[in-house]
C-alpha cells in the first residue's frame, strides 16, 4: 500500500481509538501485562511481595484481561489478516545476506531487549508513547520521538554492516 | 460524543472489545505499510527507504487533526483522553535505550508483533528479547525507580509550553510533516540502493 494511505488508514485507527476507549495505541504496554501475567502464574509469591508486580494483582485483577494485552492481540490477528490479503504470509528470515542466521538472531534478540526495557523505562515505545503521545500534543510524545530516532541515527554506523 | 467507553461509563468488557478491534486494525496498517519488515524500516537511518517517516508522520497529523477538529465541533472531549505524563530524564534516556533496540533488531515493538505474525522467524527472536526486557525491566525496578520517577512535570502539552494554540501548533506540525516529506523523497533517490529494494 502507498505509505502516505497506509499512514492516513493508521493515523484514522488511533483517532477511533481516543474517540472510543479515550486514549492512544500501545505495543510494549501489553508485553509487560504478559511478562506480569506469566511471573503471577509461576510465582505467585515473587508477583505479590514485590512492589513493582503486585500492583498489577490488586482487588483480584488479571493483568491479561487489560485493555492493553488484548489490543496487543489484535494486533497480532491484524497483521496476519493483512499478510494473509497481499500474499505474505510465509516462515522466513529476513536479513542482510551479507550476515549469518545466527548473527541476525543475536541481534534481533537484543534489539527487543533494549527496545522494550528503554520503553518501559520512558512508558511508551513508538506507538505508545512516540505517536499517540504526538497526537495528545503532548510534550513527552515528542521528546520521545526525537529521541528515539536521533539515537538510531547516531548508533546506526556502528551497525552498519547489519543492514547495508 | 467521545471519548465513548468513558462517558457512557460502559463495562469493562466493552472497552475490551474495542481493543480487540482497534489491535486488529493497528495490525492491519501497520503491515499494509509495509512495517513487517526489517530491511524496509532499517533502510529509514541509512535513507535508502523513508516508509517510516512517511507512515509515522502522515498516522501522527492525521490523528491530531481530527481529535483537533472533533475537540472543536464538540464531538470528543479531550480533557478525557489520556495524555502522557513528562518525566524528562525517562523519556529521554529510554529514548535513546529504545533508538539503539531499533537500530540492532530493526524493529519497534509493534511492528516486531507484525512481523512475527506473518511469518518472520527473526521477528519472533526480536519478541522473545522484548519479553525477556520487560522482565529485566521489573526485576531490576527497584534499582532504575529513582531515575524512573526523576524530573517528573506532568501531563504537559506542547502548545502550552510554547504559549500558542492547539490549532497553531497543529498547522505547524503539518507544514513541517509536509517539509520532511519532501526531504524524504529526494533522500529515497540519492541513497538508493536498488539491490536492496528489490528483495523487499
Amino acid at each position: 500500500m502507498n505509505p502516505y494511505l497506509a499512514g492516513v488508514l493508521l493515523g484514522i485507527v488511533l483517532l477511533a481509538s481516543m474517540f472510543l476507549s479515550g486514549r492512544g495505541l500501545g505495543a510494549s504496554g501489553g508485553m509487560k501485562y504478559l511478562v506480569v501475567s506469566v511471573v503471577g502464574a509461576v510465582d505467585k509469591n515473587h508477583a505479590i511481595n514485590t512492589d513493582y508486580y503486585s500492583k498489577y494483582f490488586q482487588e483480584g485483577k488479571k493483568p491479561v484481561l487489560n485493555w492493553l494485552s488484548i489490543e496487543l492481540f489484535g494486533l497480532l490477528i491484524g497483521g496476519f489478516i493483512s499478510g494473509a490479503l497481499s500474499g505474505r504470509l510465509r516462515f522466513r528470515i529476513e536479513k542482510s545476506p551479507r550476515i549469518s542466521n545466527a548473527k541476525r538472531f543475536l541481534f534481533a534478540f537484543l534489539g527487543g531487549l533494549f527496545f522494550v526495557y528503554g520503553a518501559q523505562l520512558a512508558r511508551g515505545c513508538t506507538s505508545g508513547a512516540a505517536l499517540s503521545g504526538m497526537a495528545v500534543l503532548s510534550v513527552a510524545g515528542f521528546v520521545t520521538m526525537i529521541a528515539i530516532f536521533g539515537s538510531a541515527y547516531l548508533f546506526a554506523w556502528f551497525f552498519r554492516k547489519l543492514w547495508i | 460524543m467521545g471519548p465513548i467507553a468513558t462517558l457512557y461509563n460502559l463495562p469493562e468488557w466493552i472497552d475490551l472489545i474495542f481493543a480487540l478491534f482497534i489491535g486488529i486494525g493497528f495490525g492491519f496498517a501497520l503491515e499494509q505499510a509495509g512495517f513487517s519488515s526489517c530491511r524496509k524500516l532499517a533502510g529509514m537511518f541509512y535513507g535508502y527507504d523513508t516508509t517510516v517517516l512517511k507512515v509515522f508522520f502522515t498516522a501522527a497529523i492525521v490523528a491530531l487533526t481530527g481529535a483537533q477538529l472533533l475537540g472543536f465541533f464538540g464531538l470528543l472531549d479531550l480533557s478525557l483522553v489520556y495524555v502522557n505524563e513528562y518525566y524528562v530524564s525517562a523519556s529521554i534516556i529510554g529514548g535513546v535505550i529504545m533508538g539503539a533496540g531499533f537500530i540492532m533488531g530493526g524493529f519497534c515493538p509493534g511492528t516486531g508483533v507484525c512481523a512475527a505474525s506473518i511469518g518472520k522467524i527473526d521477528a519472533m527472536i526480536y519478541l522473545s528479547g522484548g519479553l525477556t526486557g520487560a522482565f529485566l525491566f521489573a526485576e531490576t525496578y527497584p534499582v532504575i525507580q529513582e531515575l524512573a520517577m526523576k524530573n517528573y512535570k506532568g501531563p504537559v502539552k506542547i502548545n502550552e509550553a510554547l504559549g500558542i494554540s492547539p490549532g497553531l501548533f497543529t498547522l505547524i506540525m503539518i507544514a513541517a510533516a509536509v517539509m520532511m516529506f519532501w526531504i524524504a523523497e529526494v533522500a529515497e533517490k540519492k541513497f538508493a540502493r536498488n539491490d536492496i529494494s528489490s528483495e523487499l
